[in-house]
């Protein structure tokens, strides 16, 4: 049964790995459902904190959404590869013949498809709730999406150094929240100028850039956090 | 003389400050099947780590070894809340991406045929095992380095996994693997003891 040294179909793998993750957040939905939930229940608290005048809310929501949005992530980026790591499966990746800078993504696309854009495309509820009118919906939608993204990108560099770490929740948390800093101006700024009328176009053209970049360079210190966490 | 499929030079480990082991010198060739043995925190481990290269940075000395690699660690990768089968599917080492039947035989093969589609959490350790070291029996590289196969084994799940070593090295492939049960591997079988190069 020995055989050649098989070149990897990367596109392959890649399908098949972002199959795996998606399916094991089927399985176990809670790490998906917690922090949409927190994000509910925030947006709910809000309110009944700062009294229901309208004005007032729709004033404050676009920074209430976005710091919601942003905590949500942190959530979701401290889990990240803390089972893969605690199983062995992190070891097998970098097992696995292909750039770890390439095998890392299809945890980041799976963890994408079910937080970022889930919590992107329901984001138009919560901003009702706050009082925002349904059209800055799509600018909401939009900077959102792509803010997401920017967020799990570097979480996940962060939560590649912060694995090995017992307990590196908070340690991932001042390590990556003050880059998150530049996402939360660039994306309340998209949506504070939509809800006075005004031309988000600028704000959203950084978020896009942040994404681009943030996919050309992020996985390679994934690769680079993930190889330092294993050989702790 | 055929290439050597794993070649260490005067490899020496460390871990922290202290030196685990020195001057490991150590040649595999195709056929070869390695046990390497020693007491508890020698360093079996972490020599065999360092040859998957997941520990290169405690590693000194010269180290060169054939890309094809399977390494079975002592966590198995396995996800709980997914079959035996999607588990052997899409493992994240990516060495092989095979069909329902490949993957249905290497289950027979170790004894677990009717749990394909079980939940791999409610298998026993024994079970569990048998499940990653399943991907034996898949097309899976030629140098296995594999770090306490027999643990938690009967001695049929003992003997299959003899029998698959022996068939291994016969087909041209080589095993490194550390334990401390004496395994019944005939005459292809050496046994490194790691005691010789322990360091300070």
């Amino acid at each position: 049964m020995v055989t050649e040294a098989r070149d990897i179909d990367m596109l392959g793998y890649c399908r098949s790995q972002t199959g795996r993750h998606l399916m094991l957040v089927v399985r176990s939905p809670s790490e998906v459902i917690n922090p949409l939930l927190f994000f509910l229940l925030v947006i709910i608290l809000f309110p009944l904190g700062l009294g229901p005048d309208p004005q007032q809310l729709s004033v404050l929501a676009p920074g209430i959404l976005w710091v919601v949005a942003l905590l949500a992530n942190l959530m979701i980026c401290m889990r990240l590869f803390v089972d893969d790591f605690e199983d062995g499966s992190l070891e097998q990746l970098a097992m696995a013949r292909i750039p770890l800078a390439v095998a890392v993504l299809p945890q980041l696309v799976a963890s994408w498809l079910a937080s970022g854009l889930l919590l992107s495309l329901i984001s138009p509820l919560f901003g009702l709730m706050l009082g925002l009118p349904l059209s800055v919906a799509p600018v909401l939608v939009a900077s959102l999406l792509m803010g997401t993204a920017i967020m799990l990108l570097l979480g996940a560099v962060g939560a590649s150094l912060t694995v090995g770490v017992q307990r590196g929740g908070i340690l991932l948390a001042l390590l990556i929240l003050p880059l998150y800093v530049p996402v939360l101006i660039a994306g309340t700024r998209a949506l504070n100028e939509a809800v006075q009328g005004g031309d988000p176009t600028i704000a959203l053209a950084l978020l896009g850039a942040g994404v681009t970049s943030g996919l050309m360079l992020a996985p390679l210190a994934i690769a680079a956090g993930v190889r330092v966490s294993l050989e702790l | 003389m055929t290439a050597a499929l794993l070649e260490a030079r005067d490899v020496s480990i460390h871990k922290g400050l202290r030196q685990l082991l020195r001057g490991v010198n150590l040649r595999i060739e195709a056929g070869d099947i390695w046990q390497l043995a020693g007491k508890n925190g020698v360093g079996k481990t972490s020599l065999l780590r360092s040859f998957a290269r997941l520990a290169r940075i405690e590693v000194y000395g010269d180290l060169s070894r054939c890309d094809d690699v399977l390494y079975i660690g002592h966590s198995a990768a396995l996800k709980g809340s997914m079959s035996p089968r999607q588990n052997l599917k899409y493992h994240p080492s990516g060495l092989c991406n095979p069909d329902h039947e490949a993957i249905d035989e290497a289950l027979a093969s170790v004894g677990l045929s009717g749990y394909e589609n079980a939940l791999t959490a409610r298998l026993s350790a024994g079970q569990k095992r048998r499940v990653a070291l399943a991907r034996l029996f898949l097309p899976s590289g030629r140098l296995w380095l594999l770090d306490e196969p027999f643990t938690a084994l009967d001695v049929v799940g003992v003997e299959i996994l003899e029998q698959r070593f022996k068939a291994h090295a016969e087909s041209g492939g080589a095993v490194v693997f550390t334990s401390h049960q004496t395994a019944d591997l005939g005459a292809r079988l050496n046994v490194l003891d790691l005691e010789q190069f322990r360091g300070d």
